[in-house]
């Protein structure tokens, strides 16, 4: 059973092959930004001559360093507010047996089921009339609205498995709730915090359509929306559309690959239940 | 109760995700700790209001008027915009299309996620950095695997050059061009990005398959189909429960690749509701047609979803 056998070996190696096929087009991706623009070997073919033209032609036509100052302005904000109100909210939720705590759950859960389609084109006319459009801040309201029913699923679901012991213990001692939630709830829920970390900023960097909207005709657009109005000007020139793609991608990969471990765990430990 | 017993209440409810209270606990807690504020929930609540449920519910109720986004004047209208969508082709097109494209990622990505979990949860000593190489896709910008995909499938990209160098000439296509195709290759970009999600997922389910069980039931003579079907499925019912939730809702909602790639075409071959949605409301200047269409998906989210859950729920899947 735990022997290294023969069936092991060709399991294997079906699956380096498998692993190999998933990650050609990343290494297609990253090859051809690295190439010559009249290079004409096969997208395939390792490349030869590199240059970095690509990605500084890219960053200063996209206007790339703007839009990913934007991105993470945006990113950093919202998950700050989303992971500080799910929480607190959630606290209650997972604690408080009263019947107004139920259907208060079941009304944040109403949120999962709504596609924000619905939403959009009214809360577009809403942000426009607030004077909000173009500006990076009417995002960053959006998420922390949007993303707060599934961060307070997370959130009840993980706060509900902690054993009231540590609770009992801080109030003996004299900790009103907010004291509690700060000393007690918060440090012990850190697993989950991770995961909704990393949900909602993969969320938030990669989400597309509302920033296409709420941002457009401004000059400060996020790095997917910048992406899109790049590509449709460059549209036949792949070697600079991939090096921009390549710069876009770059801080969440580097992110990704640095902490790869905790990523998976934390994103599967929130998930599985 | 006795501290050993609240000890094992501790330790169920830590093994069990999300375990309901039972009745003692409940009363013992309310006693115990008192209540934590009501107001704790207002920050939340107040930007889910402002951003989810009001906007939507405005929604609901713009899809039942000729309000075109701008003019002061919106008039009732009742079930209009709904027959427009029933006669409009493109309309009952783009259902279609997105019924389809939902159905084919949800079985496809679950079915090789599910693969690739099973692969990758065994001996072999690539595991770890097969792991890390599947998820990659699932971490990178929507917007970005479009662009890539898009030039992997142009009639002289990558995808038929390999097909050419294997002597498969006759399977070359122009996978966006071919408004036969496009649909599909449009799921296959998706599945390609989020198996490697839909794994890491299963994984975390295979982690709970007891080892000596399975060990038994080989020593008993099972086969692996019938220890997959009898020892490893049960434990992945919660995995496999919420996966095809997310796989459900996110076919469902497909739209930054569909945009990027064919932005609907060509013609009106891979026009999804979300495509449509956004082209009636903020090109065609018909809002309230575009809202009705998102009250349609947001049923059909809401149905499907439920009865996923309904179907995989009552087979333990939340336990």
């Amino acid at each position: 059973m735990n022997r290294y056998t023969w069936r092991t070996f060709i399991l294997e190696a079906v699956m380096v092959l498998v692993g190999v096929l998933f990650f050609l087009p990343v290494y297609i991706l990253v090859n051809l930004a690295l190439k010559t623009p009249d290079d004409q070997s096969s997208p395939l073919a390792p490349v030869t001559n590199i240059t970095f033209q690509n990605f500084s032609d890219a960053w200063s036509q996209a206007n790339l360093g703007q839009a990913l100052l934007t991105s993470a302005f945006v990113t950093v904000f919202s998950v700050l507010i989303i992971v500080a109100i799910s929480a607190l909210a959630a606290y209650p939720l997972a604690r408080v047996t009263k019947r107004w705590s139920k259907w208060l759950f079941f009304v944040f859960m109403l949120g999962l089921l709504l596609p924000f389609q619905l939403a959009l084109i009214p809360l577009y006319t809403t942000i426009r009339d607030l004077g909000l459009l173009g500006n990076p801040i009417s995002l960053v309201l959006y998420y922390a609205g949007l993303q707060v029913p599934f961060s307070v699923f997370l959130y009840t679901g993980f706060i509900r498995a902690v054993p009231l012991d540590y609770e009992e213990a801080a109030a003996i001692d004299g900790a009103g709730p907010l004291r509690s939630f700060f000393s007690v709830i918060f440090p012990l829920v850190r697993p989950i915090t991770g995961t909704v970390i990393i949900l909602n900023v993969l969320h938030v960097w990669n989400d597309f359509l509302t920033p296409l909207l709420y941002l457009s005709g401004s000059n400060q657009q996020t790095v997917p929306v910048a992406l899109f109005s790049f590509v449709s000007q460059y549209v036949s020139q792949w070697n600079l559309v991939f090096a921009g793609l390549v710069i876009t991608i770059a801080p969440i990969l580097i992110a990704y690959f640095a902490m790869q471990n905790t990523i998976i765990k934390g994103f599967a430990s929130g998930l599985k239940g | 109760m006795s501290s050993a017993e609240r000890q094992s209440v501790a330790v169920a409810e830590a093994a069990a995700p999300v375990p309901p209270l039972d009745r003692r606990t409940r009363k013992f807690t309310a006693r115990r700790i008192g209540t934590v504020p009501w107001w704790f929930v207002v920050p939340a609540l107040v930007f889910f209001l402002f951003v989810v449920l009001w906007p939507s519910v405005q929604g609901a109720a713009y899809a039942f008027t000729n309000w075109d986004g701008l003019s002061a004047t919106k008039d009732f209208v009742g079930l209009a915009q709904f027959e427009r969508l029933l006669k409009d082709p493109g309309g009952v097109g783009a259902v279609v299309h997105t019924l389809l494209i939902a159905f084919a990622i949800t079985v496809v990505q679950n079915l090789i996620g599910l693969l690739l979990a099973l692969g990758v949860h065994s001996k072999i000593k690539s595991r770890n950095i097969l792991r890390v190489a599947l998820f990659t896709p699932a971490v990178i910008t929507p917007v970005a695997t479009g662009y890539l995909w898009k030039y992997l499938m142009t009639p002289d990209g990558a995808i038929n050059q390999i097909l050419g160098f294997f002597g498969l000439g006759a399977l070359q296509h122009d996978w966006l061009g071919d408004a036969d195709i496009a649909l599909w290759s449009i799921v296959a970009t998706v599945v390609w990005q989020f198996a490697g999600y839909s794994m890491v997922i299963f994984l975390a389910g295979l982690q709970g398959v007891p080892e000596d069980v399975l060990e038994a039931s080989r020593i008993d003579g099972a086969g692996p189909f019938r220890r997959f079907w009898y020892v490893v499925r049960p434990e992945l019912a919660p995995a496999i429960t919420i996966n095809l939730m997310l796989s459900i809702i996110g076919g469902l909602k497909l739209f930054d690749q569909v945009w990027v790639m064919t932005s609907g075409g060509p013609g009106t071959s891979t026009d999804t509701m979300s495509t449509l949605i956004y082209k009636n409301a903020f090109q065609f200047g018909d809002f309230s047609y575009g809202i009705a269409m998102a009250l349609v998906l947001t049923a059909f989210v809401a149905i499907l979803s439920t009865a996923q859950y309904k179907l995989l729920g009552k087979q333990g899947g939340t336990k």
